[in-house]
């Protein structure tokens, strides 16, 4: 295929009537630079309350959302979420430090780490950011974040450290950057918005079409 | 995906005549585009977030080649395989031959116009692969073996029962007596039988909304959670994806979606987006352990440069399709092709030729609601009048101009689509009457049913 790609390249070449193979600066510099358009003011402004304002979008997108102050209280919130919506005291966990730190001591829910073959029916993940602009979990596939979680189960469950809320999409990318490098991305980057949803029959919303029926969002206080 | 454009009249008249789906296009009205002005209003910057998108993708359009080349350098930094399609020919030998290399036997797929436009699902078919559509609305119109309606909502001329009836027929190691009367039982249906399909399948197929430069990055967009589905459990992962998807850099992606999913649906984001780059790395517990990008052409490297270029902007979110009186009066399927509405009417007869589609440009009144609600601003109605002049030159003039007075007696004769029409009047007869034009855009109605006319105008 070789043939083609030279063939494609060289149509676009001669329709943009560029005789020089070459890349210009501009675009290289266009690539480093990775400029910042407009954002909305809402939740880039200093005084911006991002983790209202996450909550608050979170919940638009049909999220439901708790808080609490400190790790050890992550157990009970599960434990009396999934009691709420009548499940079985058992999760299917991300193996990521922060929820190891939080689940340490505990005794009252059955946990396993690892990703899901289809048979979980709850996800326990942490998220690595929330971006409030639009209620919006960023998760990031890697030992600590297996991307079957996100999708297989029938409920999520989502820890988000309120330090990790940032404002924009582009907030997001500057965090991820500073994590992995620039130009570098983790496998797969999931945003995450709410739980499944279709509208495909008659135009009726229902939710849970091939992922999760629901989305818990448990957001951990700045100790 | 074959073509029946050809016989757009007749489509359309069957789209007129047929009360279900008029049933199903009345319902469009009333959602997306409400919802779209509900989640535009909560977005100050939107009009500004538009030009910022539009500055992009002439950028990158003015730099194809070169944003190209280091989405595909990059891409494969990070373990992709790269491939290059000329034509829907080279797509299709290039995904068999990795489905053959996977020993592949059915294939999950996500959402792409892309993979349709190619006919990817006949192929693979007709070569030992069964593909299984996994978007709802997808699912739906394979099995009954129909092409989409609506490029973001592909069953969306259906009737709840005619879904219903199509599950009955299709499922039938299922009690045929059971309760299906309910869309939510309907696709808990859906969501079972696909759910088997998932975890069994030996190739996942998706699409892109883009290609980022920057990280040789594929992005997609879904409610359903489908698309993520078909690209993780998998061992291969296909990416199909057009030249002109790729913009520069992340944050250029972040600034398309804000208008994307607000101009699609009327949401503020789909509920995933899902960036992926490259095949499982070694510290992965899941995803696709071999990762193919096909980037295909067909046609639009001749778009460049030329007076449909602005075509290439497109971001394929249909609120041109959900605001057009002709889209809403025939429906979709009466283009005959994978893609409908003003941007289907303008993209057809560049990738398929004018004359299998010079009846598209035809069926417009020209109103000018289109190019309004683009977020990319795309001058759809100009892009129109240039297919119709492309007609005349090459000798169709007779046909097309019967065929647009056609078009506005039509609508003439229906209130609720003349109305909106008239109130913006002037910059219709602006951009289409008057002086010495082809196009005479108020012609008073004549005799004769739409249909009627259109047959005649045929003839
Ligand atoms: S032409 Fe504009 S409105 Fe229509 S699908 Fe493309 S981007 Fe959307």
């Amino acid at each position: 295929m070789k043939a083609a790609r030279s063939e494609i390249l060289a149509n676009v070449r001669s329709a943009l009537n560029k005789k020089d193979i070459e890349i210009p600066s501009a675009v290289d510099e266009r690539l480093r630079a990775h400029a910042i358009n407009t954002v909305p003011a809402r939740v880039s402004g200093a005084d911006a309350d991002r983790i209202a304002i996450f909550i608050e979008e979170a919940e638009r997108a049909s999220a439901t959302i708790e808080r609490i102050k400190a790790p050890k209280e992550l157990a009970g919130a599960v434990t009396a979420y999934l009691k709420s919506i009548d499940e079985e005291q058992a999760v299917r966990a991300a193996g990521h430090p922060l929820l190891k730190e939080c689940l340490a001591e505990q005794t009252i829910l059955e946990v396993t780490e690892g990703p899901s073959d289809g048979t979980d029916t709850v996800a326990l993940t942490a998220a690595f950011a929330g971006i409030a602009e639009t209620g919006t979990l960023v998760l990031c596939a890697g030992s600590e974040s297996p991307t079957t979680l996100n999708f297989l189960p029938d409920t999520n469950i989502v820890l988000l450290p309120e330090v990790s809320i940032v404002g924009t999409y582009e907030d997001a990318w500057a965090a991820l950057r500073q994590t992995m490098g620039s130009g570098v991305m983790p496998r797969t980057v999931n945003w995450i918005t709410g739980p499944s949803r279709s509208a495909d029959i008659e135009q009726t919303l229902l939710m849970g079409a091939h992922g999760p029926r629901r989305l818990h969002i448990i957001l951990l206080a700045d100790s | 995906m074959r073509s029946t454009t050809r016989n757009f009249v007749d489509n359309a008249a069957r789209g007129l005549a047929d009360d279900k789906l008029q049933a199903a296009l009345g319902r469009l009205s009333q959602g997306f585009p409400v919802k779209r002005l509900e989640t535009i209003s909560r977005l100050p910057e939107f009009e500004q977030l538009r030009d910022d998108a539009i500055a992009i993708k002439r950028h990158t359009l003015e730099n194809l080649d070169s944003y190209l080349e280091r989405y595909e350098e990059n891409a494969k930094v990070s373990g992709a395989h790269v491939h290059w399609a000329r034509d829907g020919d080279d797509a299709r030998e290039i995904i068999l031959g990795i489905c053959r290399d996977a020993g592949a036997k059915t294939v999950t797929k996500g959402k792409s116009m892309v993979s349709e436009e190619i006919g990817i699902n006949e192929f693979l078919a007709d070569n030992g692969v069964e593909p299984i559509e996994t978007d709802l609305g997808e699912y739906i119109i394979q099995l009954r073996d129909e092409p989409p309606s609506h490029i973001i909502a592909p069953a969306i001329h259906l009737s709840g029962a005619q879904v219903a009836d199509t599950f009955k027929e299709s499922h039938d190691e299922l009690d045929a007596d059971r309760d299906l009367s309910e869309p939510r039982t309907l696709l808990e249906e859906a969501r079972a039988i696909l759910r088997k399909k998932f975890l069994a399948a030996d190739v996942g197929i998706t699409g892109a909304n883009m290609l980022i430069a920057e990280t040789g990055t594929s992005v997609i967009v879904t409610n359903e959670g489908n698309g993520d589905l078909t690209q993780t459990l998998p061992k291969t992962h296909i990416v199909i994806a057009s030249i002109e998807k790729v913009v520069p850099t992340l944050e250029d992606a972040a600034t398309i979606l804000r208008i994307l999913a607000r101009s699609a649906t009327g949401q503020d984001i789909t509920v995933y987006t899902t960036y992926s780059t490259g095949p499982k790395r070694a510290d992965d517990l899941d995803g696709p352990e071999n990762y193919h990008v096909v980037i295909l052409d067909n046609g639009r490297s001749s778009l460049l440069g030329g007076e449909f270029e602005d075509m290439l902007r497109c971001i394929k979110c249909a609120a041109c399709l959900n605001h057009c009186p002709v889209y809403k009066a025939i429906g979709g399927h009466a283009y005959g092709w994978v893609y409908s509405g003003p941007m289907g009417a303008v993209l057809a007869p560049a990738l398929l030729g004018l004359g299998e589609t010079h009846h598209l440009p035809s069926a417009s009144s020209l109103c000018g609601r289109c190019q309004d609600v683009c977020p990319m601003r795309i001058p759809l109605p100009r892009l129109l009048r240039q297919w119709r002049r492309r007609w005349f030159e090459t000798g169709g003039e007779d046909t097309k101009t019967r065929l647009g007075l056609a078009a506005w007696a039509f609508l003439a004769k229906r209130p609720a689509l003349y109305r909106p029409l008239m109130a913006i009047g002037t910059s219709v007869l602006k951009l289409c009457g008057g002086g010495g034009r082809r196009f005479p855009i108020l012609p008073r109605p004549e005799g004769g049913s739409f249909v009627d006319q259109w047959k005649r105008g045929k003839r």
